[in-house]
């Protein structure tokens, strides 16, 4: 079906958009399939249960873990967003919603999101007039909700050189513009 | 005239010049000067005119307190007024021009002001310009603007970029002379995340201003050193050029980095200034402090300053401000600059030392209980008068002078959470008073500590104990030797001699007899005496002249300066640029815009697009020949009703709603009943507040049995979600419910029209019939494989479906709408045409869905269910929301079809006089009717239920309309509703 | 300001969104309380100079809402607990 159905990333483009300016490279992720799961009242052991089982971790609040096929992170009580791989699970609710059957609720949120992924030497200066979180001091796995230029966003610290970040897909342009003039005023 | 008053010396890189120019004039300088040094270098001692009665001023300060030496800086778009001049780095090419004076600084006409001093005095604003009241705007305030103007905006846009950041630390260390560094210092070595900040470009403090020692060595030089060792830690930041302008809670400093203002441009993308937000767990003020004048006549001469500034000038910058100086103080600093400019070849014709006793200065005329009375020189001083001990008068020339009255704390931070500043009584001056910003303390002259002994070892005390309270264990080092002498202050606030003018705020021309004035006309109070004579406001603030004001004003009404008290300083400690607050969000960068999945081939398809919020969405799409909007929009509408339209709905929230209990907590959120709904069917839901009034309105789909889809208006989905959240959490935590958004995860298009269902066939892979996919039918379906969603609803009462995809195929399925559209001639609409279609049904929206109506009001009475609880039910019931001469909604028509009605009019009666008794609601929204060729309204009208059929009149003050009306049903389209369940 | 949020920790409060009095968890039930209740609930708050119980919503959060106790006068915050802790200790369910 695919051929029939041409997706267009965030951005408006038919291929994932790479920026480079100075040592940063920001990277569009147009293959990432994300669904958030969140746990029903009462059911924390049939819950626990179903994550082990097709092995979504399900980490403590602020932070994320990284796993196969599932990788998440935390981001509100009970509730969890959880990464897959796109051309294996582009229909991640239906991948996911067998399992946990009425232990969860379940719900797409892959085109919710555009995803960028930023990298380089010297992150510090270029996260820190971005956000307003203390990055510096968090480890690796810390995952956060904060702003950029209005726009709120998730957080992923992957290592000192390397971030995720999700924001609203509506907004595409301008959070790439933000991290494009910062990146440019702090290269 | 190259750089003749400059002397050996100074923290000046003497191997570079830099050419620069001042009102057009070219001069020379170095790196490490500011303008003021570099132009007293020149021998310019004039730099202004003041600000009312433009008398010529120089700088008296080397810092940010400056209060006459105000310039422009830089031309064209990057032109900025009112810089001072004491702090402006100078750069090579720099254009500084002099501000306030016509037509030149040397002769300018507005200075008939200073003759005309009686008339300007304290209160002039109240007494002159009092009546009539018309005049102020058309007369008063231009003359005043024009006459006491400071620099002039270029009214062109700011080229540059300002950047926000946010840092950390441990302690933010505030002002880098002896203190700040002892403190830095400490907590540095001991591991603690700091960050130091200076306003000054170069730190050290007063250190670079000092001949004194530290440690054994140059002042300056061990500045450098522990500077040196401060960069090389990694958890110390350094940042120079960085003013912090305000405390705020819980340890949050607002703070402005001067990245680039040292350049002539800023590097390209790089940004002008920077504030940043530092997140502080405790705080060292180590600001300094201030030096103030002692008032007396004449006091504001070019060439007069402050006694320290005259030193900074001659041991940092190299420069002797004039060839023979004198200095009149009243304590044992001034002494000391007398001494340094001695030392530096300088010639010294007098010290005046307000003081009796002590040790005279060896080989300098040290008169010791004698004043200066007087000054002369119209554009510079070229002489003092002074008073002497024996009584006799005798003129000393010079050209410049020295002036000490002791040194202020600069305590202003310490205020900014209305902490008020308490008087020490032996070094006659403010310190910090109780009660300042938590986790916040004092340190060197800021502190009180005003030698730089007592600078090193408060802040190195302090800093350990900052740092105890986080964990961090800091050891005390040996302090480097360095000076402890008491300052030995003698009051003396103003000379009590002359009949002529002696200035206190020489920003403000503020003198002693514009505070005698208020004292005899009782404005006592230090908050009246600020405001009937301007002591302290404007760009400096009052940092040179407010405490001699205070104590002024205590000596006239007897009291001490404690008991007078003080102002207390707000945010910001000094001027903060618009831009710099701004930062980034200006122009099209002022918020981030929203696209639709739709845009690109909207794009392509010529839309015009509106601003909904932060969406851009289609507001139209004008076809080749269409000359008005009008045009588009009715072919849009008609095109529609005969065939099929299409229209991007994204924008509206979707919020899914999952749990045991989606259903019970819908039935409590909206006014109707949801838990009833069967799978696979909507329903259009209401949602009020609690007060009884209407909060949003949607469909809401039930996909499964502990699955709901929610749609809210464009408007509200943000504060929709909230009020769920707000509902699960607080109100009824046990309820097994689950909220997310899902608002840009769906590309959602509404396909309307008679051809609607025989379109979206084409394209769906399961029969949607009227059979199998019934009016308010739901569900998920596939178009070609791809899983879709698809909601029969109407907003535009045509027969009309609701379909969406995953976003990124949001584009692929408008043009399969598109294309499998061709056959019947779809359209795409717009807002505008969802606008027409939507009052032609009467359904409400923005206009009534205004905050302050009631599901009674809207015609919508019976769907707030009594029968179960919801948010609002009970005070929706309240009696005077139930009247039943309340407003109701009503469809209207201009009576001539060829007449025009604007939303916002009025109704009133036929033949009612226009005022406001005559008034029976309002016309809430307008559009022109394609399909009944007449302009349509919808408002709530007075009892409008039992006035269908009645003529009125729609008044509008504002376009100044008064247009026959007649009232009808608000579904002016297919009341009956077969079009939709077609 | 900061908040120190229970689960998260120190943050600063423009991540937060005010609603006002706490008291506002304790909505009277529909089906039994009459309009004058419902009008003190919605309507008559204490304005206190000095500790303040008051909700904030962590919006560009984790979306918690918290009972913040906080002194009006010094902005000193007292304590902060998840709202929906305080509701059920309070005795609300569904």
């Amino acid at each position: 079906m695919a051929n029939q159905w041409q997706a267009l990333t965030a951005l408006g483009n038919e291929m994932a958009e790479v920026v480079e300016i100075g040592p940063y490279r920001i990277a569009e992720r147009f293959d990432v399939a994300l669904a958030s799961i969140a746990m029903r009242r009462g059911q924390d052991k049939a819950f626990a249960a179903a994550a082990k089982k097709v092995k979504v971790p399900l980490p403590d609040p602020a932070r994320h873990e990284t796993g196969s096929p599932f990788s998440a992170f935390w981001v509100a009580p009970d509730m969890w967003f959880v990464e897959a791989d796109f051309a294996t699970h582009e229909d991640i609710v239906a991948a996911l919603k067998p399992a946990f059957g009425d232990a969860a609720s379940i719900t797409e949120q892959t085109d919710a999101w555009v995803r960028f992924d930023v990298t380089g030497e010297r992150m510090a200066p270029l996260v820190e007039r971005l956000t307003n979180l203390d990055l510096a001091v968090q480890p690796e796995g810390f995952a956060s909700r904060t702003i950029i230029e209005h726009l709120g966003v998730y957080l992923v610290k992957h290592g000192a050189n390397s971030l995720t970040l999700y924001g609203p897909r509506s907004s595409a342009q301008g959070l790439l513009h933000a991290l494009e003039v910062t990146a440019k005023s702090v290269a | 005239m190259s750089q003749s008053n400059r002397i050996s010396g100074g923290q000046i890189d003497r191997s570079k010049t830099f050419r620069f120019t001042f009102d057009g004039m070219p001069y020379t300088g170095h790196p490490g000067d500011t303008l003021a040094s570099a132009l007293l270098a020149n021998g310019v001692r004039l730099m202004g005119r003041s600000f009312k009665y433009h008398r010529p001023r120089g700088p008296i300060s080397a810092g940010s307190e400056e209060p006459n030496a105000l310039v422009q800086l830089r031309s064209g778009a990057r032109q900025e007024p009112n810089t001072r001049a004491t702090v402006a780095e100078l750069f090579d090419g720099l254009q500084a021009s002099s501000q306030n004076a016509w037509p030149s600084l040397k002769l300018d006409a507005m200075a008939i002001n200073d003759k005309l001093n009686s008339f300007f005095t304290a209160g002039f604003y109240y007494k002159t310009f009092m009546w009539p009241a018309a005049f102020w705007e058309k007369l008063y305030e231009p003359i005043i603007r024009r006459a006491a103007g400071l620099g002039a905006l270029t009214r062109e846009e700011d080229p540059d970029e300002y950047d926000k950041g946010f840092a950390h630390c441990d302690l933010l260390v505030i002002g880098a002379g002896p203190a700040g560094l002892m403190a830095a210092l400490t907590a540095g070595r001991a591991g603690a995340r700091v960050i130091l900040a200076d306003e000054d470009f170069r730190m050290g403090g007063r250190l670079n201003a000092e001949s004194l020692e530290v440690g054994g060595r140059a002042g300056a030089e061990w500045a450098s050193a522990v500077v040196a060792e401060l960069m090389s830690m990694p958890n110390v930041r350094m940042m120079a050029r960085t003013t912090v302008v305000g405390a705020f809670d819980h340890g949050i400093y607002s703070v402005v980095e001067r990245v680039s203002d040292h350049l002539a441009v800023p590097e390209a993308g790089k940004p002008r200034q920077t504030l940043w937000r530092i997140y502080s767990k405790r705080a060292i003020l180590a600001g300094g402090a201030t030096e103030r004048p002692i008032a007396f006549e004449n006091n504001d001469r070019p060439g007069i300053m402050l006694a320290g500034a005259l030193r900074s000038y001659a041991n940092r910058w190299g420069v002797a401000v004039g060839d023979r100086v004198a200095v009149f103080t009243n304590n044992d600093d001034g002494l000391r600059t007398a001494r340094d400019l001695q030392s530096k070849g300088v010639d010294v014709a007098a010290v005046i030392d307000s003081r009796d006793g002590g040790d005279l200065l060896p080989g300098i005329r040290h008169l010791q209980g004698a004043q200066v009375i007087d000054s002369a020189g119209r554009l510079g001083l070229k002489s003092v008068t002074v008073r002497l001990a024996n009584g006799k008068t005798e003129t000393i020339a010079c050209t410049a002078l020295g002036v000490s009255g002791g040194w202020n704390p600069n305590v202003n931070i310490t205020s900014h959470h209305r902490s008020r500043p308490e008087w020490r009584e032996d070094i006659s001056a403010f310190v910090p008073g109780a009660g300042g910003p938590a986790n916040l303390t004092s340190v060197g002259a800021a502190g009180g500590a005003l030698s730089t002994h007592g600078a090193l070892a408060t802040g190195q005390a302090q800093a350990i104990a900052a740092l105890a309270d986080l964990g961090f264990t800091a050891t005390a080092d040996t302090l480097p030797q360095a000076e402890d002498a008491p300052i030995a202050v003698s009051p003396l606030w103003y000379v009590h001699e002359g009949k002529g003018r002696a200035w206190i705020d020489q920003q403000n021309d503020v003198t002693v007899k514009d505070v005698k004035l208020a004292h005899q006309e009782n404005f006592t109070s230090v908050e009246h005496l600020k405001r009937y004579t301007t002591l302290g406001m404007a760009t400096d603030q009052g940092k040179t002249g407010n405490v001699l004001g205070i104590a002024v004003m205590a000596e006239l009404t007897g009291q001490s300066i404690p008991a007078t008290g003080t102002t207390i300083y707000r945010p910001p400690y000094t001027p903060v640029a618009m831009g710099t607050l701004a930062g980034r969000s200006r122009g099209k960068e002022f918020k981030p815009f929203r696209l639709t999945p739709s845009h690109k081939w909207a794009s392509e398809q010529g839309a015009i697009f509106v601003e909904v919020g932060n969406w851009l969405r289609t507001q139209w799409v004008p076809k080749p020949g269409e000359t008005t909007w009008r045009e588009s929009v009715d072919r849009e509408v008609l095109a529609t009703r005969k065939s099929v339209g299409i229209c991007d709905v994204t924008t509206l929230g979707k919020i899914d709603i999952q749990g045991t209990d989606a259903g019970a907590f819908l039935d409590r959120v909206y006014s109707n009943t949801f838990s009833t709904l069967a799978v696979g069917k909507c329903r259009y839901g209401l949602m009020l507040r609690e007060d009884g009034m209407v909060f949003d309105d949607g469909t809401t789909a039930r996909m499964g049995d502990n699955e709901y889809v929610m749609t809210t208006t464009t408007a509200n989905a943000v504060t929709v979600f909230r009020h769920l959240e707000y509902c699960r959490q607080c109100l009824w935590p046990d309820m097994d419910v689950q909220i997310i958004s899902t608002t840009e995860a769906w590309a959602q298009y509404s396909v309307a029209g008679p051809n609607a269902r025989k379109l979206l066939q084409k394209i769906v892979d399961q029969d949607i019939s009227d059979a199998a996919f019934p009016y308010m039918g739901a569900g998920n379906i596939t178009i070609g494989g791809m899983r879709a969603r698809l909601f029969r609803i109407s907003f535009s009462g045509e027969l009309a479906y609701e379909v969406a995809v995953p976003t990124r195929y949001g584009d692929a399925l408008i043009r399969k709408l598109a294309a499998a559209g061709a056959e019947f001639d779809a359209v795409v609409y717009g807002t505008e045409a969802l606008g027409v279609m939507r009052i032609e049904k009467g359904h409400v929206a923005g206009g009534e869905l205004n905050g302050q109506s009631t599901a009674l009001n809207m015609g919508l009475g019976k769907m707030v269910s009594k029968k179960k609880d919801s948010i609002g039910m009970v005070l929706s019931q309240r009696e005077g929301m139930n009247s039943a001469d309340g407003y109701r909604l009503v469809g209207v028509k201009p009576v001539d079809p060829n007449g025009s009605i604007s939303a916002g009019s009025h109704f009133m009666e036929i033949g009612a006089p226009v005022e406001l008794a005559s008034d029976g609601g309002w016309l809430t929204s307008k559009v022109y009717s394609p399909h009944l060729g007449c302009d349509i309204a919808l408002g709530y009208l007075k009892a409008g239920d039992q006035k269908i059929g009645r003529r009125m009149r729609a008044v509008n003050f504002l376009t100044k309309t008064d247009t026959e009306i007649e009232i009808v049903s608000p579904h002016f389209f297919d009341p009956e509703g077969e079009r939709l369940r077609g | 300001m900061i908040i120190n949020h229970p689960i998260l920790g120190p943050r600063d409060a423009q991540e937060f969104v005010y609603l006002g009095d706490a008291n506002l968890i304790n909505r009277p039930d529909g089906m039994t309380a009459g309009i004058e209740a419902f009008h003190d609930y919605l309507y008559n708050r204490d304005n206190p100079a000095g500790e303040h119980r008051e909700l904030w919503y962590h919006e560009q959060g984790d979306r918690s809402w918290l009972v913040v106790t906080r002194n009006t006068v010094t902005h000193e915050i007292l304590k902060v607990e998840l709202a929906r802790d305080v509701a059920k200790a309070q005795g609300r369910s569904k």
